[in-house]
């Protein structure tokens, strides 16, 4: 996993709640072995007029022109503004991938579903929870003329926005931590076999059914 | 004084961190072909090997066709995964139910069926409802493809403590409803993010009625309203369950297992976050009319009104939903009609499931307007048992496709999908939009449920056939 660093990006705004996996990676797409190359098919139903199937060229395909990626205010956009629960549902990966291989790095909402959230921090995209009231500005700001852009830095946990201001922002320390080194969480966890190991051997004294297989 | 979830999550810490970010040791690990491939490989890259083999158990449901089976999977790109399953379990030495093996189905159908989900267990699979096996009182959750690399190289998560929910449904669940009525109630109370950041642990008077059947099709669904966890204690009827099962423990060990599990539940007094308080005899027959669980009604009520929300960002939800599933505020829920109907999943697809619908079925048949009827068992062992009982031909005399297990039309991944604008009664757990197909229109409801709306052509109140 990359280092995240910090950056000054192009929001969109999704003005969503419920925006559930199914709809930002549909499950025709999850068919495949790899790890890359959701981006095109990233909120494929919302975003194209036909049917997307694994395998299309998607610059061929027919725009939905009333799509918020396809404005082209929000073209390059590294920040998706969305409403609450955000990314409910299904637990695929596939979702966090879609966001990061289209070029998201950042999503704002008010309140993430649990697993897309743990998903995102292990794959380089770092979601923010702010309030309603802050959101609402946000995304009053991002649907003027022009694209609102918001400079993101992780290491003082603020948002920068255009006028000067700035908004807080809370991670938890070790996923922060994890993200500006980049840091692969098994790795982290090896260091620990010891423990491991010891819990294991403990186990296997005190719950041998579960040690049967 | 500790809740169930206390002293599950306090059985399974190998260490803690000082934020509070523990590392949790899981006792089992569900695979199956759609989110493993990528763990493989990474596993692979690394030069690692899984930790503890025995751990894990494999299956295939989400891909596989659910008819003509001798042919094979016709789509290649489903195919490839399936093998890649296959192989990779073949490389790493796990155990895997393939599809010609009669135990193979629905991974939440087949591990608490084969007694691979044990009480007091941490069990993990990459797939949001594994909070299925929290029926049985194991801590279970739903993780992605990078935890799923994560647990097979350390036998270990990096997790941080939820906050705990306790929802007590008092009282009797009324004659003709169900868990899954249940538990739509509990989620349009509550809402669909109501759950977020908890473990939910139900209890009361009806869940202790319930069947593990019944109880699994609760914890199934807790993951619609937010949360990742859904627990029950265990009682008799969980050991009753589990006993003789071919991945129990026997003899001694089995004396000394059930001797354990006799601490699982949450102690008199024991602090929780959140209490919710729901009435059992107030519930009516449920089913959903929009593209969110939590957009549930009873079926003897109307299709609400976005008018009548205070909430702007949730009207603006309820008009979005109402579009896509081309319904009408104020619309009666018994005349609306499906096209096709479906009754499976890992929510609904269990023994009883079926008999709940057979038993509604039987003597009659599917409506002409609808245009397919699928009745497609959680598993092989489950699909047998049910031809035992002669429920297949219940189900084939009055119109019904009696197919083998698998995921289906529950997410559609295989050829059994809705077309764009098709209704259908399903027995699933998600009405998300395009989750059958794209542009399909879900309705979630129970199994007796579903096959009254088979036989009549619309949703009605079953009580009242």
């Amino acid at each position: 996993m990359d280092a995240f660093k910090t950056f000054t990006g192009i929001v969109a705004p999704l003005d969503r709640s419920n925006v559930d996996t199914d709809a930002i990676i549909p499950k025709q797409f999850l068919k495949s072995i790899k790890r890359t190359g959701f981006g095109p098919n990233l909120f494929d139903e919302w975003r194209y007029l036909d049917r997307g199937e694994p395998g299309m060229d998607c610059s061929d395909r027919p725009l939905n022109t009333d799509f918020v990626l396809n404005d082209a205010r929000y073209q390059g956009a590294q920040v998706l503004l969305a409403r609450d629960n955000f990314g409910c549902g299904s637990s695929r990966e596939h979702a966090p991938w879609a966001l990061e291989d289209y070029g998201f790095r950042v999503i704002i909402a008010p309140s993430f579903a649990d697993i897309f959230f743990n998903n995102c921090f292990k794959n380089g995209l770092l979601p923010i929870v702010l309030s309603n009231e802050i959101m609402d500005n946000l995304f009053q700001q991002a649907t003027g003329e022009q694209a609102l852009e918001l400079a993101i830095d992780l290491e003082t946990q603020t948002i920068g926005l255009p006028n000067g201001e700035s908004i807080g922002f809370e991670v938890g320390e070790f996923r922060k931590h994890c993200l500006l080194n980049g840091l692969d969480d098994i790795g982290l966890t090896l260091q620990h076999v010891d423990a491991i190991k010891s819990y294991e051997a403990a186990r296997q004294q005190s719950a041998p059914w579960l040690f049967t297989q | 004084m500790k809740t169930l979830y206390d002293k599950l999550w306090e059985a399974h810490v190998v260490r803690t961190e000082a934020d509070g970010t523990s590392l949790l040791y899981i006792d089992r690990h569900l695979v199956h072909e759609v989110t493993s491939p990528q763990a493989f490989e990474g596993l692979r890259l690394a030069g690692r090997k899984p930790w503890r083999t025995g751990a894990n158990l494999a299956t295939h449901d989400h891909n596989v066709p659910t008819q003509d089976r001798e042919k094979g999977i016709t789509d290649p790109v489903a195919r490839l995964q399936v093998e890649t399953l296959d192989k990779n379990c073949q490389e790493f030495g796990i155990t895997e139910f393939e599809m010609d093996d009669i135990r193979q189905g629905i991974v939440h159908v087949v591990s608490p069926e084969e007694g691979a989900t044990l009480p007091g267990m941490t069990l993990v699979c990459g797939d949001s409802h594994t909070a299925t096996h929290g029926a049985l009182g194991a801590l279970a959750f739903g993780i992605g493809t990078s935890e799923v690399e994560h647990v097979l190289a350390t036998q270990c998560l990096i997790q941080k403590k939820s906050k705990s929910m306790l929802i007590n449904v008092e009282g009797k669940l009324g004659q003709g409803v169900d868990a899954k009525d249940l538990v739509l109630a509990i989620i349009g109370e509550i809402g669909t993010a109501g759950g977020t950041g908890y473990a939910i642990e139900f209890a009361g008077e009806a869940i202790r009625n319930l069947s593990v059947e019944g109880r699994m099709t609760v914890c199934n669904m807790t993951i619609e309203a937010g949360a990742r966890v859904g627990l029950v204690a265990v009682d008799d009827t969980t050991i009753e369950y589990v006993k003789g099962r071919p991945y129990a423990p026997e003899g001694e060990i089995w004396g000394r297992a059930v001797d354990a599990w006799q601490d699982l539940h949450s102690d008199e007094g024991a602090y929780f976050d959140q209490v919710i308080t729901i009435d059992a005899t107030q519930i009516q027959p449920q089913m959903t009319w929009g593209t969110s669980p939590e957009m549930v009604v009873p079926v003897t009520g109307t299709v609400p009104d976005p008018a009548q929300e205070s909430d702007p960002v949730k009207a603006d939800g309820m008009r979005r939903a109402l579009e896509y599933m081309g319904l009408e505020a104020g619309t009666p829920c018994s005349e609306i009609r499906p096209d096709v109907v479906f009754i499976g999943s890992c929510t609904n697809s269990r023994i009883e499931d079926l008999r709940d619908a057979a038993a509604v079925a039987k003597g009659r048949k599917v409506a002409d307007s609808i245009k397919q009827a699928l009745v497609v068992p959680g598993s092989g062992l489950v699909k047998k048992q049910a031809e035992e009982e002669g429920l297949d031909k219940i189900f084939i005399e009055a119109g019904f496709e009696w197919r083998d297990p698998g995921c289906s039309m529950c997410l559609a991944m295989n050829a059994d999908r809705l077309e764009s604008g098709e209704r259908c009664a399903s027995t699933s757990n998600r009405n998300f939009e395009g989750r059958q197909g794209t542009g399909g229109r879900t309705h979630l409801v129970g199994p007796a449920m579903a096959a009254a709306a088979a036989v009549t052509g619309h949703f009605v109140d079953v009580r009242s056939l």
